[in-house]
């Protein structure tokens, strides 16, 4: 009798401790997205921020037990922001390119990106080759934006805007002929704007969705990753895209 | 004109080449691959600063005239377009004209819309709107400045208000203003790179996006190295006008009050 | 568009943007408020740099400030956004602290506003020093006093009242100056109309509000100004 009681005590101390050692290890991670770009993420008018990217964040978080904040930051400062320390991983639907990996390291995609050109129909702009001498815009230091300069800017106006948003308003003014932008919040923008459609083919760029984390955070990269693969088998990634869009952009 | 107009685009390029292949030898290689996408945006800075900066001297003349008019008809809505455009940000003028008004597009704005489409015209607009004020502020200053026993002399030699304003009063006024106008030219230098947030691709604009490329922050370094290089060429150019402005006698008069 | 539906867009609440552009509104005043105190303690330390007998540092301060007059403030502020965190991070990790100190939107914004202000800030604090009359620091120094004394019971004294006007001007300057904050996303009163703008896509409603604002907020500042040069100027007769 004295022995189990003994043993029962000392199951339990051991069960606090490993329990008070796990509230200790609780991972506190504060992820930057940007807050502008739906339907990925954007805010509300109560200032929260909500779509695809802060769904998939808080699925992550909780496949991995993490304590997440997330915090709106400018598309251009993202990058310097996550190597200074102001946050550990950004989740904004940044895709992997070599000269970011320079600065910072990326976890294994979550979806993939295509560029598409828009125009407003009747047009008659028949796709990215048709549009030498007309305006085009893309958000500033976005993968579309450096296409649109590497690739348009000899024939075409191209006109940079600092978020994507400002960019949409100027195609809606009718400011910009057309605009160059990734396709999943182009294709949700244009569902809600019955005037404007797709002109052209997929632009393919092999641009996969990553998320950025400091490149030394190997610790990070690896437990996002095994989150991820259980939310891709477990159907919660399924019913999130779901939530956004008709087809799957894994 | 159209000879003139395709001079100067030749004389941009001929002049940004040379530059930039003059600095190569002595520059980082960052500066080096930027080097022509920071002189296309140093020469639309300097086009804008140019243009808004006459037009909206131009603009404060007709401001301050009403303005110190004593019609109040023409004074009151001349002292409140002053305090609406001191009173404010410049970044606030320039998004109301560009991202405010442009929502209304073609239709609102019908045959104004052509202006209204382009960022770089929006942004003419406002900084000249904008300088005028400041400007037209200053004027009045010297204006004020002046002793009135000279308004009154002049009164008393029969000179109506257009004469006296012509030959006695906006002469020295401009002298003495001078310096205060000259802040104000290079305030307005500073206060143009505002116009890269609506897609003008101005020498901030090119900074701007030749670092979204790089993150390297040397590049709004060379930014504002050439900003400074600006503002000397334009206290340069001030002080040469002032010099060939100034009036021997007038000069001193102003000087002999100074301990 | 009607005027039912301005008022609601600017409504208070979680429909309507009124609250949040009030919101904006409080932390652009915190932000000038602040970046004031740290601008003119800059400021005041670049005056005697610049007043210094001492020639190197007379040179470094002129450097200085030649450097902020000449560049644009949005440039100086997106330098000190991108720069500040860099910086702060090299000295950590160079004493070996791998840091998780962040500097806040805010504090990035204080620094580039204050940096900005203090280059000014210094020129009328020594335009100031130099406009007590001669005479009169001669009367106090045949009387007797030391240099300090000289300083403190006649310069400083005097100082304020031929700094005001210009302080108050580079206040009015430094208010329209925090709506640059808004590029850094700062979540002051321009960031916040232009988030609205941008979820209603009535950007004429909101942007135009925040002019409105930015009056009111210059115009409570000019009537301040008026009383205290009332009061800076007290027994003085003109």
């Amino acid at each position: 009798m004295l022995k189990k009681l003994l043993t029962v005590a000392l199951v339990a101390t051991i069960a606090a401790a490993t329990a008070g050692a796990a509230q200790a290890q609780t991972m506190q991670i504060r992820i930057a997205t940007e807050g502008a770009y739906p339907p990925f993420n954007m805010k509300n008018a109560a200032g929260d921020l909500v779509g695809f990217d802060i769904d998939i964040a808080n699925a992550l978080c909780a496949e991995m037990k993490a304590e997440c904040t997330m915090v709106a930051q400018d598309w251009d400062g993202i990058i310097p922001g996550l190597v200074a320390n102001k946050y550990d991983a950004i989740i904004a639907s940044m895709s992997i390119t070599p000269e970011r990996q320079q600065s910072v390291g990326f976890t294994e995609p979550y979806y993939s990106n295509y560029l598409h050109v828009m125009a407003k129909k009747g047009s008659g702009l028949s796709g990215a080759d048709d549009l030498s001498g007309k305006s085009v815009g893309a958000e500033r230091s976005t993968v579309a934006s450096q296409w649109a300069e590497d690739n348009l800017g000899r024939t075409a106006d191209v006109k940079l805007y600092d978020t994507q948003t400002a960019a949409y308003s100027d195609l809606d003014a009718g400011r910009i002929d057309a605009m160059v932008s990734d396709i999943y919040p182009a294709y949700d923008w244009l569902q809600s704007h019955d005037g404007f459609e797709f002109i052209g083919d997929n632009i393919d760029i092999d641009d996969k969705i990553g998320i950025a984390i400091r490149k030394n955070d190997t610790e990070l990269r690896d437990a996002f990753n095994a989150a991820l693969k259980t939310i891709r088998d477990n159907g919660t990634y399924a019913e999130i895209n779901a939530k956004y869009f008709p087809f799957d952009i894994y | 004109m159209f000879d003139l107009v395709q001079t100067y685009l030749n004389l941009k390029i001929a002049a940004s080449d040379s530059i930039c292949s003059a600095l190569s030898p002595i520059s980082p290689e960052l500066f080096v691959n930027a080097c022509p996408r920071f002189f296309d945006g140093f020469f639309v800075t300097i086009e804008l600063l140019l243009l808004s900066s006459v037009l909206g001297f131009l603009i404060a003349l007709a401001v301050v005239l009403a303005r110190v008019s004593p019609n109040r008809f023409l004074s009151i809505p001349a002292h409140a377009y002053i305090y609406v455009f001191r009173g404010t940000p410049l970044l606030v003028q320039l998004w109301v004209l560009y991202y405010g008004l442009g929502s209304m597009g073609a239709e609102g704005l019908g045959p104004l819309w052509p202006f209204f489409k382009e960022g770089w015209w929006v942004g003419l607009l406002t900084l000249t709107l904008n300088t005028a004020a400041y400007v037209a502020e200053i004027l009045r200053g010297g204006i004020e400045n002046l002793p009135h026993g000279q308004v009154e002399a002049a009164q008393a030699c029969g000179m109506t208000w257009s004469q006296r304003m012509r030959r006695i009063i906006f002469p020295q006024a401009i002298r003495i203003a001078w310096p205060a106008y000259g802040n104000e030219v290079i305030l307005l230098m500073k206060a143009s790179a505002l116009v890269s947030t609506i897609t003008v691709m101005d020498l901030m604009g090119q900074t701007r996006t030749i670092f979204s490329r790089s993150y390297d922050l040397s590049i709004f370094l060379y930014g504002a190295i050439l900003y400074l290089v600006l503002a000397g060429l334009l206290t340069l150019g001030l002080r040469l006008v002032e010099a060939r402005m100034a009036i021997p006698s007038f000069t001193q008069a102003k000087s002999s009050r100074q301990p | 568009m009607n005027n039912e539906s301005v008022f609601s867009l600017l409504a208070f609440g979680d429909t309507g943007w009124g609250d949040d552009l009030l919101a904006g509104a409080w932390i652009t005043i915190q932000l000038a408020a602040v970046s004031l105190v740290c601008g003119l303690a800059l400021g005041l330390l670049l005056a005697g740099g610049r007043l210094s007998p001492w020639r190197p540092l007379n040179w470094l301060t002129n450097t200085y400030i030649v450097f902020i007059r000449g560049t644009p403030e949005f440039l100086v502020l997106l330098l000190v956004f991108f720069g500040l965190d860099l910086v702060v991070h090299k000295i950590a990790s160079s004493f070996g602290v791998q840091s998780y100190f962040e500097v806040p939107k805010f504090t990035a914004a204080v620094a580039g506003l204050s940096l900005i202000f203090s280059a000014y800030a210094s020129e009328v604090f020594r335009g100031a020093y130099l406009a007590v009359p001669t005479g009169q620091i001669e009367a106090a120094t045949a009387t007797g006093m030391s240099p300090m004394q000289v300083f403190r019971r006649v310069r400083l004294p005097q100082m304020w009242r031929f700094a005001l006007p210009g302080l108050a001007n580079l206040w009015m300057v430094l208010l329209k100056d925090t709506s640059l904050a808004a590029v850094i996303a700062l979540d002051e009163l321009l960031r916040q109309a232009k988030v609205a703008s941008e979820a209603t896509l009535q950007p004429l409603v909101f942007y135009v509000s925040a002019g409105v604002i930015y009056l009111v907020l210059t115009a409570i500042s000019d009537l301040a100004r008026h009383r205290l040069e009332l009061g800076a100027r007290r027994g003085f007769a003109r």
